[in-house]
């Protein structure tokens, strides 16, 4: 059995340095296609109808007319009559026409009579939302009264995450095509692997059955996910209803608002919290009742605080039903929510004592989990990089004007760890290498990391590795959630590409004179290790092969990798205290992901998360009207994202070395967007002298804060 | 979109001539950046679509003794890097580059900028301009609000005039030409605009055959100042939170002649004519100015969500003025 590691730094030429990714002249130049460029021979476009109640039973579902109209190929009822409709956007019915405007027009004159029921999309506190509420029941640790009795100081605050979308910028949607009973369906997926499954048998429960073995999934290049896409999808199962009644490829995305009002949102939290320390910062009791919504689902209990392990705690939370639509796994589920009614209040605590936070956070290292060393270290370079002795201030900015500028920081954790991965590697006789795995590059980098890996291991440039991926006749590889892609597709590949080379160094051993194990490739040749005149040219090598490639097949091993990454942010802001407008002066991540494969996108990762982070702290917002249990604002002009001149100064500071590499790859495109949204409230805090306690900080909660509105 | 019949003329006569008597007969088609996402979202279906771009007549930003006339196809963008209008009325480069798109400063036209339709979310989700749920009451003020007016807003128009060009050229004292079958007429640009009582009526002057043909900014008398100062989230596109738009005549440092218009805050571009008032006679002062943005809102009742519309309209006369102070003609 052969011993799987990763190089040591000295013996690294890939790993770890700044790589473009293989797919970005592709993608910059428009060459490469999304699901959403794609047009199959004699394809269809199918437009779904859907209710405009935000809860009501169907009862009547009269496709007539839209039968009739120009165009129209086929229809197909997705939820029937007596569906229970739970939010205003769910999808009854799809239709497929010629074109894009008929099969709209049709969707339109689709008739669905509804019995309206009572809604509810306001997002309010358990003692509002009548009999809609789930209670998870209280956890209690220590004794938390007497811990607050004998405090020093005592802070009590309320803290709110309203609702915000994934918002990918590629719709969900697909292009689905038979040939036979062969499906294939090309979809914009986090889960190239999984959802041949769903498909398969979904199909067949409704009388159009399906192999798993006989449906492809294909998801080459694609415009985001961030946890909204690991399904099928009802939609997605009626355009392949569509295509097989039709006997034609059928297209079928999202549009914008539909994209808003039901491709997932994230779960809202808000909390009372009071929380205990000792005059020296010494955090030493936490009390918080908290709810929010998913939707008419209730949510699992959120586990607070979030990182620290107060001695003495006392926890409750609730869970309101509601109409607003169905939620999805959002980028770190739950943590950044977690995270920011825990280090909100633990931020207006210091300012109590009063004490620097960054000086609080390491006062309170024995209870902040397995990731304090990170911290430590972290700290240390965020402030750094922040100049945050010179720029953070007692709360609230003296200086005269209108503008006040502040500072403020959060630290973050998460897992990520790997899934199961199936990675093939083919070295061919005239040099050429193949690595294929069912995963699939959400925007990430992904591709470039697996061609980094095998090339890494093969002693090979880059370009000399083709990677196939986004197909599911790859050998399978996990969906892309929790920040796992990379562990285990690194893995995978490295494990396999080490294999397929061990295969390559059995053959050249008799020509060499040496045996297996006294091989090693490096800069394209394979040679004796310690004597590079005994050697050949990696395609001289191959060559040896014959007419046989070799072929390597194996999973990822989790030896390899681990799981468990900090962070730390620091915001820095000016806020016009005359307007309630706030703007991004600079903001510093300093992360840690294990051993970095590709520099460049892991930075890009981070930067991405930051401005996802700016994003939901100050833009983001759904809006639901109670009234008529409509969302208000399903379109990218009132559902608020920053632009290039709202992002401000980003820094980005990876942690690699002793003590990071050592750990293997760990997943990065969770982590750093769980900081963000307290960093910056405390920086808004900082700078104008009180709490602006939910996000999205939108200038009327600003004022309001300040007691102008 | 509902299909529509397509027409392209290259004369303002036969423009004209295609409209109709109903509003739903037919829309005139210039940037296109508003009417076709209305169309799209079938809030407009117009039976006929009039594209006007190709009306020679309605081109060009002319200087005459009368003062500058800007016409109906003139883009944002052209308005916006004009060397005339830069030199005598920056207020109106200040509004035209709040709109922080080149896209659609370039697409979008001067007259379409001044009858594009409300943003109100609810009239852009099918609920009409008024709002109004199935018995007629308006789901403005018991509903999401936070964007809609301060001023002007007895009901039962709550949406907010989203021109950027209209508080600048009003407070510059700009008239309208309107162009009908029966000929033009020219109206000071502050009666375009009017608060609809009833769903039937429109929030401007115009007849459902009639085009905004012109506007006409009087020649800059000695010593005009004037500014704009717009408030809004972000520094990309984004609908503005509140502006105003300020022009005087400094006489020394006397202020002469004051408009005070606001935008963003009323149905209409808001005049604030006690805050004119106050401000006329006197020389300009930071206190002063504050008073003035005081004035400026003393009228506002906010709805339930947006009072701090209130504070950004007071907030915004004063920045206009001291900056008006400063940067003059």
């Amino acid at each position: 059995m052969a011993e799987y590691k990763w190089p040591p730094a000295e013996k690294r030429s890939l790993i770890g340095k700044r790589i473009p990714r293989i797919d970005g002249p592709a993608k910059s130049s428009g060459r490469a296609k999304y699901t959403y460029d794609l047009n199959r021979p004699g394809m269809l476009h199918a437009k779904l109808a859907f209710s405009p109640y935000a809860h009501a039973k169907v009862t009547g579902i009269d496709t007539s007319v839209a039968e009739k109209m120009s165009g129209v190929k086929a229809v197909q009822i997705i939820f029937p009559v007596g569906t229970e409709v739970h939010w205003a956007g769910q999808e009854i019915v799809a239709v497929a026409a010629e074109t894009e405007e008929q099969a709209r027009d049709a969707a339109r004159a689709v008739r669905i009579q509804y019995d309206v029921m009572a809604h509810m999309v306001s997002d309010v506190p358990p003692d509002r939302a009548g009999a809609n509420i789930v209670n998870s029941g209280e956890v209690k640790e220590g004794d938390p009264a007497k811990a607050f009795q004998e405090a020093d100081i005592v802070h009590e605050g309320y803290y709110g995450n309203t609702q915000v979308v994934h918002c990918c910028l590629e719709p969900h949607g697909q292009v689905a095509e038979w040939q036979g009973d062969k499906l294939t369906v090309w979809a914009s997926t986090q889960n190239v692997s999984g959802i041949g499954g769903e498909f398969a048998k979904s199909l067949t429960a409704k009388g159009i059955p399906v192999d798993v073995a006989n449906v492809v999934i294909i998801c080459q290049m694609m415009g985001g996910g961030f946890g909204a896409k690991f399904a099928a999808d009802p939609w997605g199962v009626a355009c392949a209803q569509l295509a097989k009644t039709t006997g034609r490829p059928v297209k079928l995305m999202l549009e914008r608002d539909q994209e808003l009002m039901e491709a997932g949102s994230r779960p809202t939290l808000y909390a009372r919290v009071k929380i205990a320390g000792k005059k020296d910062g010494t955090l030493t009791a936490w009390q918080s009742d908290a709810w929010g919504t998913s939707g008419p689902q209730a949510q699992s209990p959120l586990n607070l605080p979030y990182l620290f392990r107060f001695p003495n705690r006392i926890a409750n939370f609730t869970a309101v039903l509601t109409n607003t639509g169905p939620t999805r796994a959002w980028r770190a589920p739950n943590a950044p929510q977690q995270c920011y009614v825990t280090m909100c209040p633990f931020d207006d605590l210091a300012a109590k004592v009063p004490m620097d936070p960054v000086e609080m956070y390491r006062k309170n290292f024995p209870i902040l989990g397995p990731r304090v060393k990170e911290y430590a270290e972290q700290l240390t370079i965020a402030s750094g990089l922040m100049d945050w002795k010179s720029k953070w201030h007692p709360r609230g900015d003296t200086r005269p004007g209108s503008i006040k500028r502040g500072v403020g920081v959060a630290l973050h954790t998460w897992g990520g760890g790997g899934r199961s991965s199936t990675c093939q590697v083919r070295i061919n006789p005239d040099g050429s290498v193949e690595v294929s795995l069912g995963s699939q590059d959400l925007g990430t980098g992904n591709r470039t990391v697996i061609g980094i890996v095998a090339a890494e291991t093969l002693g090979l440039p880059l370009e000399m590795v083709h990677v196939n991926i986004g197909d599911s006749r790859y050998p399978p590889s996990g969906s892309s959630g929790g920040s796992t892609t990379v562990g285990s597709v690194s893995s995978s590949t490295r494990v396999t590409a080490t294999d397929a080379l061990n295969q390559l160094f059995a053959k050249l051993a008799p020509v060499l004179g040496v045996t297996a194990d006294r091989l090693e490739a490096t800069d394209s040749r394979v040679q004796v290790i310690n004597d590079s005149s005994k050697g050949l040219d990696w395609k001289q090598a191959c060559a040896k092969l014959g007419g046989t490639s070799i072929i390597a097949t194996n999973q990822m091993s989790r030896d390899i990798i681990s799981a468990g990454v900090g962070g730390v942010q620091m915001a820095e802001v000016s806020v016009d205290i005359e307007t309630g407008v706030i703007r991004v002066d600079k903001m510093v991540a300093v992360q840690d992901c294990g051993l970095v494969i590709n520099m460049t996108t892991a930075e890009s990762q981070v930067y991405g998360a930051l401005i996802f982070g700016i994003n939901y702290s100050l833009y983001e917002e759904k809006i639901m009207d109670q009234q008529t249990g409509r969302h208000l604002n399903p379109n990218m002009e009132f559902y608020k994202l920053a632009g290039m001149n709202d992002i401000g100064e980003l820094v980005v500071h990876m942690m690699t070395g002793p003590g990071y590499d050592e750990r293997g790859p760990i997943g990065l495109g969770e982590p750093p967007t769980v900081s963000p949204g307290p960093a910056l409230s405390n920086a808004v805090a900082n700078a104008i002298g009180v709490r602006v306690p939910e996000l999205p900080m939108t200038p009327d909660r600003v004022l309001a804060a300040l007691g102008k509105a | 979109m509902e299909n529509f019949e397509y027409a392209h003329p290259a004369k303002l006569k036969d423009a004209i001539a295609m409209l109709g008597a109903n509003w739903s007969d037919a829309a005139v088609l210039a940037g296109g950046t508003d009417l076709l996402s209305l169309m799209k979202d079938y809030v407009e279906k117009p039976k006929r679509v009039v594209n006007v771009k190709g009306i020679g007549e309605l081109e060009g930003i002319h200087t005459g003794k009368q003062g500058i006339m800007i016409g109906a196809l003139v883009s944002v963008e052209e308005l916006r890097t004009n060397s005339s209008i830069a030199k005598d009325f920056p207020s109106l480069v200040q509004a035209a580059a709040g709109i922080a798109s080149a896209q659609i400063r370039t697409m979008g036209t001067v007259a379409g900028d001044l009858c594009q339709r409300p943003r109100c979310w609810y009239f852009r989700n099918g609920f009409g301009l008024l709002a109004q749920d199935a018995d007629g009451k308006s789901l403005v003020p018991g509903g999401e609000n936070k964007y809609h007016a301060i001023l002007g807003n007895d009901g039962p128009a709550y949406f907010v005039s989203p021109s950027s060009l209209a508080p600048a050229l009003i407070a510059l004292g700009a008239n309208g030409t309107i162009t009908g079958p029966s000929g033009s007429r020219e109206i000071p640009l502050a009666n375009f605009f009017l608060i609809p009582k009833s769903a039937s009526e429109r929030e401007h002057a115009l007849k459902p055959n009639e085009i905004l043909t012109r506007i006409t900014i009087p020649a800059a008398s000695q010593g005009l100042h004037n500014a704009t100062y717009e408030i809004r989230q972000r520094e990309m596109l984004d609908w503005p939170l509140a502006t105003a738009s300020v022009s005087f005549r400094l006489d020394g440092s006397t202020i002469r002649s004051p408009r005070i218009i606001l935008g963003h805050v009323a149905p209409i571009p808001w005049s604030a004519t006690a805050a004119e008032t106050l401000i006329a006679g006197h020389s300009l002062s930071e206190e002063l100015s504050e008073q003035v943005g005081e004035a400026a809102v003393r009228g506002a009742r906010p709805l339930s969500q947006n009072k701090f519309k209130v504070q950004l309209a007071r907030v915004a006369v004063k920045r206009a003025l001291l900056a008006a102070l400063i940067q003059g003609a």
